[in-house]
C-alpha cells in the first residue's frame, strides 16, 4: 500500500511538470511585455530593454522554461508578483485557507444535499417522490449561480437580516456561500448517487440481508450505500478539487479573497508569474485530491485495496 | 414429530407490469413438515423462486404481489405479521433462505464474518454480549467447514464453493426451523455440488431443520428430499413422497417429460429426448390444461377445461384428466 502511495505521488510530478509547460506556452503567447509593464508607460525604451535583459526575457522559451522549473524545484521560488513585488507563493497561500474553507463547506454541504436525497430517490423509484425529487434537481441545476448567491444576499440578509453577505472570518459569514456552492454541484452529487444506488439496489446481497432480518434502514445505508459509494467519492473529490480554485463566482458575490479572483485579476493585470504559481499550485492540489479519492476506494472496497496492495 | 411447520393454501402471486400482468404462481398448495425436506423441481419460469420469495415475503415492492391464498409458518399467518415482526421474528430466525448464485449474494464490501454476526446481532434476544456473537460466529464457519480465523477475509478472496458454505453459514447461524434452498448448487460446479448438498444434510441433522429444496435437478432431489413437487407455469402439476415420484406407474406427462430429459446410461441412445414447445406466455394463460399444447396425450377435453387434483394413493396426487376420469395407467417407460 505505501508502495502504491509512493508511486502515485512520484507520477504527479511529470502531471505538474506537463501542466507547467503548457502554461508557460501560452502565457509566453500572450501580447504585452512584462518589463514595460513594471516600469510602467513613461519609462524610455532603454530601460525596459535593460529589465528585459536582467529578467531573462530575451532568453529562448526553452532556456526561460527551465530556469522557471529550475527555481522552483531547487529554490521554491515561484518569481515575484510584477504588481506588488512580493514572491507569489506568499502571496497564493495567504489566499488559499479562503478557498479551502470554502471548498471544504461547499463539499460538505453538497454530500449532505445530495447524498441523502440521491438515496431517497432510489429507493422510491418512480413514485412521486422520485419525481418531485428529480424535478428539483433539474430546476436547481437551471438556476445560475450568481443569481442563487444574489437572492440568497436579498432574502437573507437585506429582508431577513440574518446573515452578513460579506467577509470570510467566520463560520456565519460561510453560510450563505456554502449553499450557494451546494445547491448547484450537490444536484451531480444527487444524480450520481441516485443512479449508483439503483445499480446496486436489485442485488441479490440485498435480498440476502433482507432475509436474515437486517433492518431495512441498515439495508440501504449499509448494505446499498456502501457498495454505490464509488462514483460518488468520485464525483465530490472532482468537485472538490474544482472548488479549491474554481468558487469564483462564490469569491465575486460574496468578496471573499479566494484562488478564484486572484487568478482573474491577476490574467487582468497580466501579472504572468501569479498566474503561472497558482495554476501550478492548483494542479498540484487536484492531483493530491485524485490520489486520496483513489486511496478512499481502497478504505471502502476491499477488492480495489487487494489490487493496490499487489502492484 | 411430523409437525406441519409450513403450509401454503392455494397461493396466487401476480407481477404487475405497466404493460402486463404475469400470473407466476397459480394455486399452490404445500405443506413442509418437521425435520423433513421438500424439493420443488420445474423448469424455468415456472414459480418455483417466486413462491419461495412470497415465504419471506421477500417479492420486489411494487411489481409482486401475492392475490390469494395463504402462508402459515406454525400458526402465524405470515401476511398478517408486521413488517417489524416479520425482521425480528421470522426473517433469519425462524425460516432462512440460501439464494442461487453465491458469487452474488455475499455483500462484497463486508467481511464475511460481520456478515454472520449481523444475522445473530438483529435476533439477539438473550442480550449476549458481542464477544459471545463473535464466539458463535467462528463456530457456525467451522460447523461449514471454513476456519475461524478467515472470518476476517471478504468474500472476493473465497471460491465459488466457499461462498456458498459462507452464504449457509448465515442462513444457520440462528439455527432456523426452515431452511429454504433456491437452486443452493446450480452455480457449482459439481464436485463442489455434491459436497454442498452432503453438507447440507449433515447440518440438518445436527440442527433438525425442515428443508425446502429448490432445484431443476432431478438428482439432487432424489438425493435429498423426503418428498417432491413438480411445478408447471405456477401449479403443481404432481405431488408426493420420493418414491411416489421415482418409482414407474402413474404419472403426470410432464414429470414423465422431466424423466425422460435425462441420460440413461443402460440405453444406448445418442438424443436425450426433451420436452417439445415452450411453456404457455404466463401473460394469457389457457383455459383448459396448461400443459395440453406440449402433451403428447392431450385430448379435446384437456384443451377446454382445467383438470382437477386427484389422489392416487395417501401422498399422491397428479393434476390431470387422465386420472380424474377413467384412471388409465400410464407406465412410466
Amino acid at each position: 500500500m505505501t508502495k502504491y502511495i509512493i508511486k502515485r505521488l512520484i507520477e504527479i510530478i511529470p502531471v505538474v511538470l506537463g501542466i507547467a509547460f503548457i502554461i508557460f506556452a501560452i502565457l509566453d503567447m500572450i501580447p504585452g511585455d512584462p518589463a514595460r509593464l513594471i516600469l510602467g508607460q513613461t519609462a524610455t525604451a532603454e530601460a525596459v530593454e535593460q529589465l528585459r535583459d536582467e529578467m531573462g526575457l530575451n532568453d529562448p522559451f526553452i532556456t526561460r522554461f527551465a530556469s522557471y522549473v529550475k527555481d522552483v524545484i531547487f529554490h521554491f521560488d515561484f518569481g515575484n508578483s510584477y504588481k506588488s513585488g512580493q514572491p507569489v507563493f506568499a502571496v497564493i497561500l495567504k489566499r488559499f485557507p479562503v478557498s479551502f474553507k470554502l471548498a471544504l463547506c461547499g463539499m460538505i454541504g453538497s454530500c449532505v444535499f445530495g447524498i441523502p436525497l440521491g438515496i431517497l430517490s432510489a429507493v422510491k423509484q418512480n413514485t412521486r417522490i422520485d419525481n418531485i425529487i428529480s424535478i428539483l434537481a433539474m430546476t436547481i441545476v437551471a438556476m445560475p449561480s450568481f443569481w442563487v448567491a444574489m437572492m440568497l444576499v436579498l432574502v437573507f440578509c437585506l429582508y431577513l437580516g440574518w446573515l452578513p453577505s460579506t467577509g470570510h472570518t467566520t463560520l456565519k459569514e460561510f453560510i450563505l456561500p456554502t449553499i450557494t456552492i451546494s445547491l448547484a454541484n450537490g444536484c451531480s452529487v444527487l444524480r450520481i448517487t441516485r443512479s449508483s444506488m439503483l445499480d446496486v439496489i436489485r442485488m441479490d446481497y440485498l435480498k440476502t440481508a433482507q432475509a436474515k432480518g437486517v433492518p431495512k434502514r441498515v439495508i440501504i445505508w449499509k448494505h446499498a450505500f456502501g457498495n454505490a459509494l464509488l462514483p460518488v467519492i468520485t464525483t465530490v473529490g472532482s468537485i472538490f478539487g474544482s472548488l479549491l480554485g474554481g468558487a469564483l463566482i462564490c469569491e465575486t458575490v460574496f468578496t471573499m479573497p479566494g484562488i478564484g479572483s486572484l487568478i482573474i485579476s491577476s490574467i487582468k493585470s497580466k501579472d504572468i508569474p501569479v498566474v503561472m504559481g497558482a495554476l501550478i499550485f492548483l494542479s498540484a492540489c487536484y492531483s493530491l485530491v485524485m490520489l486520496a479519492v483513489d486511496l478512499l476506494y481502497a478504505v471502502v472496497d476491499p477488492r480495489i485495496k487487494a489490487k493496490y496492495s499487489s502492484k | 414429530m411430523d409437525e406441519i411447520l409450513l403450509k401454503i393454501e392455494d397461493l396466487f402471486i401476480e407481477y404487475q407490469t405497466e404493460l402486463e400482468t404475469v400470473r407466476a404462481v397459480n394455486g399452490v398448495s404445500l405443506e413442509v413438515k418437521s425435520g423433513r425436506t421438500l424439493g420443488i423441481v420445474g423448469e424455468t419460469g415456472a414459480g418455483k423462486t417466486t413462491t419461495c420469495l412470497s415465504i419471506l415475503r421477500l417479492l420486489p415492492d411494487r411489481t409482486g404481489r401475492v392475490t390469494g391464498g395463504n402462508i402459515c409458518f406454525r400458526d402465524k399467518n405470515i401476511y398478517s405479521l408486521s413488517e417489524e415482526e416479520m425482521r425480528t421474528q421470522i426473517c433469519g430466525e425462524k425460516i432462512s433462505m440460501i439464494f442461487q448464485d453465491p458469487m452474488t449474494s455475499l455483500n462484497p464490501v463486508m467481511t464475511v464474518g460481520s456478515q454472520i454476526y449481523e444475522a445473530l446481532k438483529y435476533h439477539n434476544h438473550e442480550n449476549k454480549t458481542r464477544e459471545e456473537l463473535e464466539r458463535r460466529v467462528d463456530e457456525v464457519l467451522e460447523l461449514v467447514g471454513i476456519p475461524a480465523e478467515r472470518k476476517t477475509e471478504y468474500p472476493h478472496q473465497f471460491s465459488g464453493g466457499m461462498k456458498q458454505r459462507v452464504v449457509i453459514a448465515i442462513a444457520l447461524a440462528c439455527e432456523p426451523e426452515l431452511l429454504i434452498a433456491d437452486e443452493p448448487t446450480t452455480a457449482l460446479d459439481v464436485t463442489v455440488q455434491a459436497q454442498v448438498l452432503a453438507m447440507m444434510r449433515d447440518l440438518q441433522k445436527k440442527v433438525g431443520s425442515a428443508i425446502l429444496l429448490i432445484t431443476h435437478d432431478l438428482g439432487v432431489v432424489a438425493q435429498m428430499c423426503d418428498d417432491a413437487l413438480v411445478m408447471y407455469a405456477g401449479e403443481i402439476v404432481e405431488s408426493g413422497s420420493i418414491e411416489d415420484i421415482f418409482t414407474p406407474g402413474s404419472h403426470h406427462p410432464y414429470t414423465m417429460g422431466l424423466f425422460g430429459a435425462i441420460p440413461d446410461l443402460d440405453s444406448a441412445v445418442d438424443r436425450l429426448t426433451p420436452i417439445e414447445g415452450l411453456m404457455p406466455d404466463p401473460t394469457k394463460l389457457p383455459d383448459g390444461c396448461y400443459f395440453a399444447d406440449r402433451c403428447p396425450y392431450a385430448e379435446e377435453l384437456c384443451k377446454q377445461i382445467h383438470p382437477t387434483r386427484t389422489s392416487l394413493s395417501g401422498t399422491h396426487t397428479i393434476l390431470c384428466h387422465r386420472f380424474s376420469e377413467g384412471l388409465k395407467e400410464v407406465s412410466h417407460e
